[in-house]
C-alpha cells in the first residue's frame, strides 16, 4: 500500500504544533495501524530525524493507552476497535491518513500524540474507589449479587478509560467515562454505602477539570471501542438528581 | 475545601445546567403544543377562534399575567443556560481538530444553539407583532359575537400573514424550531436520566414526529392564507 500521512508533531506543551506530511511505500495490507507507525519512526531515525511519540502499550485492546484521532475519528474507522487493533485493511491504497492527538482542554498534549490523560485519575481520586479494609482476597460468593446486577457493573467495568469519548464529543464531555466508572461501583452491594458521595464528588471533579458539559449527540458511543452504553449516562443523571435533593435537604432538616 | 450550598452545587454543575435545559425545555414545548392546537381553530372560521382567543384574553388578569410570566421566566432560563453551556463547551476544546468528522449526530443536535438563537428572534418579533402589535395596529379589529364584543383575532391572522415576509419568516422560523425540537424532546428525557435503550428508539421518533406535526399545524396557517384558503371577513 501506498499511503500519505499527515501527522500532528508538536515538540512539547508549549509548542503551537502542526500537521507533518509523510509518504509511506510498501505497506502491508496486513500490518496493524501501530506497526505502520513504527516502520515510519524505523525510516525517520534512520534519516536521524526525531521519531514520531506516540501511546501504546497492550497492543491487545485492553489497557486503553492508544489515543490516535485517525481521519476525525478516536481510534479510527473501524467500530469497536482501540487504533492497535486497526489494521491497513480498513484503508485504502493512495489514501492519505490525518493523525491528531485526542483534542480536550483538560488533556494537555505533552508531545506530538501523546496527551496527558490524568484528568481522568483525579475524577477516579475523588471516588472511584471503595473504602473496605485490605487484606486477603474475600470469598468470591460470600456477598450474594444478581445476576442482572452483575451483568450491568461488567458491562460499565468494560470501559479501558481511553478516553475517546472525550475526544468524540463535539464538546469535549466526560459524561460516558465517569458514568460507566460510577455506575460500575453503584450498582453493586459493595459501593452502594458511598453511592451519594461519589456521584456529588466524582462529577464535581469532572466539572471542575474543564470538561465539557453533555448534550446527548451519542458520538461518545458511537466511537467507544469497548461499546459503553449511554444508558449509563442517563442512569448517572437520574442518580445525580435524586443524590443532590437528599444532599439539599439533609441540610435543610 | 471550601464549602458551597448544595442548592448552588447542583445548579452550577454541568448536570444541574442540563436540568434546567430539560424542565424549562419540557414547559415550552408544551406551550408550543397548546398554541398550535389554539391557532388552528382558524380552519373552523372567525367565530370559533376569535371565541377561544377572548376567553384567554379574559382570564383573570393574575392567571394570564402569572401564566406570562412563568413562561418568560421559562425562556430567559433555557436561554441563560443554554449560553453558559455554549460557552464552557467551546471552551472544552480551546483546539479543533484539522480533519472534525461526525460520527452519527444528527444535524438538529448539532445546532441547537443557532437554531435556538433564531428562535429566539423570532419570539421577540411574534410578540411585538400579535402581543404588543407595535409593527401593524390591529387594535381596532373588531368582532361581534350575539352582541358580545371582542377583538377579532382571525382578521388580525389574516391582515398579519398577508405581508408575505412575515409569513415566510414564520415558515423559517417554525421550520427551525421543529428542527430544535425534534432533538429537544429526546434529548430531554436522557437529561432527566429517563431513558435507556429500550426507549431510546421510541423517544427519538416521537420527538421527530411531534416536531413535523408541529411544523405542519403552524405553517398551515401562513400558507392557507396566502394561497388564499382563509378569507378576510367581508366587510373588513
Amino acid at each position: 500500500m501506498r499511503l500519505k500521512l499527515k501527522v500532528w508533531r508538536q515538540k512539547d506543551q508549549l509548542d503551537s504544533g502542526r500537521l507533518v506530511d509523510y509518504q509511506m511505500d510498501n505497506i502491508s495490507e496486513d500490518s496493524s495501524f501501530l506497526e505502520m507507525l513504527d516502520l515510519l519512526n524505523e525510516s525517520l531515525v534512520e534519516k536521524g530525524d526525531e521519531p514520531i511519540a506516540f501511546d501504546h502499550d497492550c497492543r491487545e485492546g485492553i489497557c486503553g493507552m492508544c489515543s490516535l484521532t485517525i481521519n476525525g475519528i478516536p481510534h479510527g474507522p473501524e467500530k469497536l476497535t482501540t487504533a492497535c487493533q486497526l489494521h491497513m485493511r480498513s484503508f485504502k491504497n493512495g489514501e492519505t491518513i490525518t493523525i491528531e492527538p485526542f483534542r480536550s482542554k483538560p488533556f494537555k498534549i505533552t508531545k506530538d500524540l501523546i496527551v496527558d490523560r490524568s484528568a481522568f485519575d483525579k475524577i477516579i481520586e475523588a471516588g472511584g474507589f471503595i473504602s473496605v479494609r485490605t487484606g486477603s482476597a474475600p470469598d468470591g460468593n460470600a456477598i450474594p449479587i444478581s445476576k442482572s446486577d452483575s451483568d450491568y457493573a461488567m458491562d460499565a467495568a468494560a470501559c479501558i478509560g481511553c478516553a475517546a469519548c472525550v475526544a468524540a464529543c463535539k464538546n469535549s464531555s466526560a459524561m460516558l467515562f465517569t458514568s460507566a466508572k460510577i455506575s460500575q461501583l453503584n450498582s453493586l452491594p459493595q459501593g452502594k454505602p458511598e453511592k451519594d458521595r461519589r456521584l456529588l464528588s466524582m462529577v464535581s471533579e469532572m466539572d471542575r477539570s474543564g470538561f465539557g458539559n453533555c448534550t446527548n449527540y451519542g458520538e461518545c458511543h458511537a466511537v467507544c471501542p469497548k461499546g459503553i452504553s449511554v444508558d449509563f449516562i442517563a442512569n448517572l443523571n437520574r442518580d445525580y438528581a435524586k443524590a443532590s435533593v437528599k444532599n439539599l435537604l439533609k441540610t435543610i432538616g | 475545601m471550601e464549602q458551597i450550598s448544595p442548592f448552588k452545587r447542583l445548579i452550577a454543575s454541568s448536570l444541574g445546567k442540563k436540568y434546567l435545559m430539560a424542565l424549562t425545555g419540557f414547559v415550552l414545548v408544551g406551550f408550543v403544543i397548546a398554541h398550535m392546537l389554539g391557532n388552528i381553530q382558524i380552519f373552523l372560521g372567525p367565530e370559533a377562534i376569535n371565541t377561544y382567543a377572548s376567553k384567554l384574553q379574559n382570564l383573570p388578569i393574575a392567571i394570564k399575567w402569572g401564566f406570562r410570566l412563568f413562561l418568560l421566566t421559562a425562556v430567559a432560563i433555557h436561554v441563560w443556560t443554554a449560553v453558559l453551556l455554549t460557552i464552557e463547551n467551546k471552551q472544552a476544546r480551546p483546539n479543533n481538530y484539522a480533519d472534525e468528522k461526525t460520527v452519527q449526530a444528527s444535524y438538529a443536535s448539532r445546532t441547537m444553539p443557532i437554531t435556538g438563537l433564531i428562535v429566539l428572534c423570532f419570539i421577540i418579533f411574534h410578540i411585538l407583532h400579535y402581543t404588543a402589535q407595535v409593527i401593524f395596529d390591529y387594535k381596532d379589529l373588531h368582532y361581534d359575537l350575539n352582541g358580545e364584543h371582542m377583538h377579532d383575532v382571525y382578521s388580525m391572522m389574516v391582515l398579519g400573514f398577508s405581508h408575505w415576509w412575515v409569513s415566510i419568516f414564520y415558515i423559517i422560523a417554525m421550520g427551525l424550531l421543529c428542527m430544535h425540537l425534534s432533538h429537544g424532546i429526546s434529548s430531554m428525557f436522557q437529561s432527566m436520566g429517563w431513558s435507556n435503550e429500550k426507549w431510546r428508539g421510541v423517544l427519538k421518533i416521537t420527538a421527530i414526529l411531534i416536531g413535523a406535526v408541529l411544523f405542519i399545524g403552524f405553517s398551515s396557517i401562513p400558507v392557507a392564507i396566502m394561497m388564499g384558503m382563509i378569507k378576510p371577513i367581508i366587510g373588513h
